[in-house]
């Protein structure tokens, strides 16, 4: 299985440095809190990388312990063997280089727009009027000018989402962390939320290690697309290079002929594990 | 630590609260007609009555609640039904217009400020205590895995612990001054902060939190921007309760032994059978506990802007 990740593209052949993401047979093992002898391997032997500037999505169906393996990755998690790398440097602790971007909800329904934005400045000791200005800036560039007194209660689900992308960016992270960002948003929204996401991303390309489960997505957004098996003990399973051009939009080249090709090609390495998960859920 | 839960569900609106502090009692100025965004969860949604209407429900309310205590006990106004002697209803239930005249006889001599004063004192100190209290040790169990696991048994013991039959020992202990009153409110309003602030605490989202240590919160920022504000809803839920509870200790603290206060004022009445002035004191303490939670929900409302509360519509 191994063989499928180690024979990767040509650009990870091709670069000398250290990739800037990279897990190494990363296990997980959760202990049942209920019956303490019961343990669930949620992740196993997994190895993947992020390459400096590569945008990497990781499908797997659902259950598969997707998100634990980003939650490893931003050393919230501490897995219960294997090791991340951080540009070559192992990673103790949270992850300061990464930004992470949640599924649920991660504002602070104490704070209004502006204040969750400047948050991580504020953290970080930066002057308050300092983070102001350049949270005002990012607020306008993810085009929530004028919206900055509002609770995240008084804000759309996409609004929050904008909220909390700025928040995240506004550090200028090296890594960006996206955990199925856009999955409770609608169809037209999230459209315009991955747009805007890749526009961002092709000012400074950072690397992304982003998590859906949803294939279109995955291929419009990404350089490389990794195939996760069904939980439990999930593993890579495929890799897919994406050889789309850029810049894209990710409702057109949903009609592109190549894009069809990749899409039938991952559903078909995907299937079984779709359907194994399925009728493990179905058992459970 | 569920009874914290239960406490936030019946919203310490309307279960602790002392006895007679229905909102209809008061002057129509100061119920929750008056109070702009009354608690938002004490605000049914549906209730479709402007603010000066309401007001003037309120008001109706309270005359027609004195003026059906006036027509019973009255003597002569309506034919007896249930005592043999007409005064004797005004004997066991006592004469508004004669409750109010105690009360303004009261106010119009001063007589009544010292207790008052007094009353107030320990009622606000054993609230401020027992909060800060109530607070700290709600933090650090909550945050402390060990402390709380060692603790909890103690706490939960203490909290079952009938702590009423204390007020004696602690006249003993403290005497019969102010102190003694303290100590017994805050051993009332403590468990009750605690509880609210422990689960307020254990509740705040994991992601919420996990996105501030992304964003690279310390240990301590955690604490103030993170586990702070999203324990103060619980916390001011647990307030509106806590506020009755130290009024309460006060009062009974007084009652068992003092030579200050309402309370001691409500005793000595009693001594004499005489229940105009029983509640008279009742009424003065009822209008100032009333007075503190508004008091409370002004600064919750301040606080928690933040809070989603029930999007409503206007009508045109």
């Amino acid at each position: 299985m191994t063989s499928a990740t180690e024979g990767t593209s040509a650009a990870k052949a091709a670069t000398v440095r250290a990739p800037a993401l990279a897990l190494d047979r990363v296990t997980c093992i959760f202990a049942s809190r209920e019956r303490p002898g019961d343990r669930y391997t949620a992740v196993r032997d997994t190895t993947l990388s992020v390459e400096e500037g590569e945008f990497v999505s990781v499908v797997g169906p659902t259950g598969c312990g997707k998100s634990t393996l980003l939650n490893v990755a931003a050393g919230l998690l501490t897995p219960s063997a294997g090791g991340v790398r951080i540009q070559g440097e192992p990673l103790t602790g949270i992850n300061r280089k990464a930004g992470y971007m949640f599924q649920a909800e991660s504002l602070m329904p104490w704070r209004n727009a502006l204040q969750n934005v400047l948050a991580g400045l504020e953290f970080a000791g930066v002057d308050v009027d300092q983070a102001g200005q350049r949270a005002h800036a990012w607020l306008s560039r993810v085009g929530l000018a004028g919206f900055e007194e509002r609770y995240p209660h008084q804000l759309s689900g996409g609004m929050r989402k904008r909220v909390a992308l700025a928040q995240m960016l506004i550090l200028d992270p090296k890594i960006l962390l996206m955990d199925e960002p856009f999955a409770a948003l609608d169809v037209q929204t999230r459209q315009l939320m991955e747009n805007e996401l890749l526009e961002l991303w092709s000012g400074d390309r950072k690397s992304v290690l982003f998590i859906t489960h949803d294939l279109e997505e995955a291929i419009a957004l990404s350089d490389r697309v990794i195939v996760l098996s069904a939980g439990p003990e999930t593993h890579p399973i495929g890799e897919f290079v994406i050889d789309l051009p850029r810049p894209r939009d990710v409702n057109e080249i949903r009609m592109t002929p190549r894009f069809v090709e990749i899409h039938s090609d991952m559903w078909h390495a995907m299937k079984d594990e779709v359907l194994k998960g399925y009728a493990q859920s179905r058992k459970q | 630590m569920r009874k914290a839960a239960n406490n936030r569900r019946g919203s310490g609106e309307t279960s602790e609260r002392p006895a007679g502090a229905i909102p209809a009692l008061l002057p129509a100025g100061t119920g929750p007609a008056g109070a702009p965004g009354n608690d938002a969860r004490a605000r049914r949604p549906g209730v479709r009555v402007s603010r000066p209407r309401l007001a003037l429900y309120h008001a109706l309310l309270l005359g027609g609640l004195f003026g059906f205590w006036y027509l019973m006990t009255e003597p002569g106004l309506i034919p007896p039904f249930y005592f043999d002697d007409p005064t004797r209803a005004k004997f066991f239930f006592g004469q508004p217009l004669e409750v109010l005249k105690r009360i303004w006889i009261w106010f119009s001599s001063g007589s009544i400020y010292v207790h008052l004063g007094v009353t107030l004192i320990e009622t606000v100190l054993a609230f401020v205590i027992g909060t800060v209290l109530g607070l700290l040790f709600g933090l650090w169990l909550a945050l402390s895995p060990t402390a709380s696991t060692l603790a909890d048994p103690y706490i939960k013991a203490m909290n079952a612990m009938p702590r009423v039959i204390l007020a004696p020992i602690f006249a003993v202990w403290f005497g019969l001054g102010i102190t003694s009153k303290v100590v017994f409110g805050v051993t009332l309003v403590f468990f009750i902060v605690f509880f609210n602030v422990y689960q307020g605490v254990k509740e705040v989202s994991p992601v919420v939190l996990a996105n501030a240590r992304m964003l690279g919160a310390s240990g301590k920022q955690l604490l103030r921007h993170v586990y702070l504000p999203s324990a103060t809803s619980w916390v001011f839920s647990s307030l509106h309760t806590s506020i009755g509870l130290a009024f309460v200790g006060a009062v009974v603290g007084e009652y068992l032994g003092s030579a200050k206060g309402v309370g001691y004022l409500i005793h000595q009445a009693e001594g004499v059978f005489d229940i105009d002035t029983v509640f008279a004191g009742i009424l003065v303490l009822t209008i100032f506990a009333l007075i503190l939670d508004f008091a409370v929900t002004r600064i919750e409302n301040r606080l928690l802007v933040w809070r989603p509360g029930t999007a409503e519509t206007e009508s045109l």
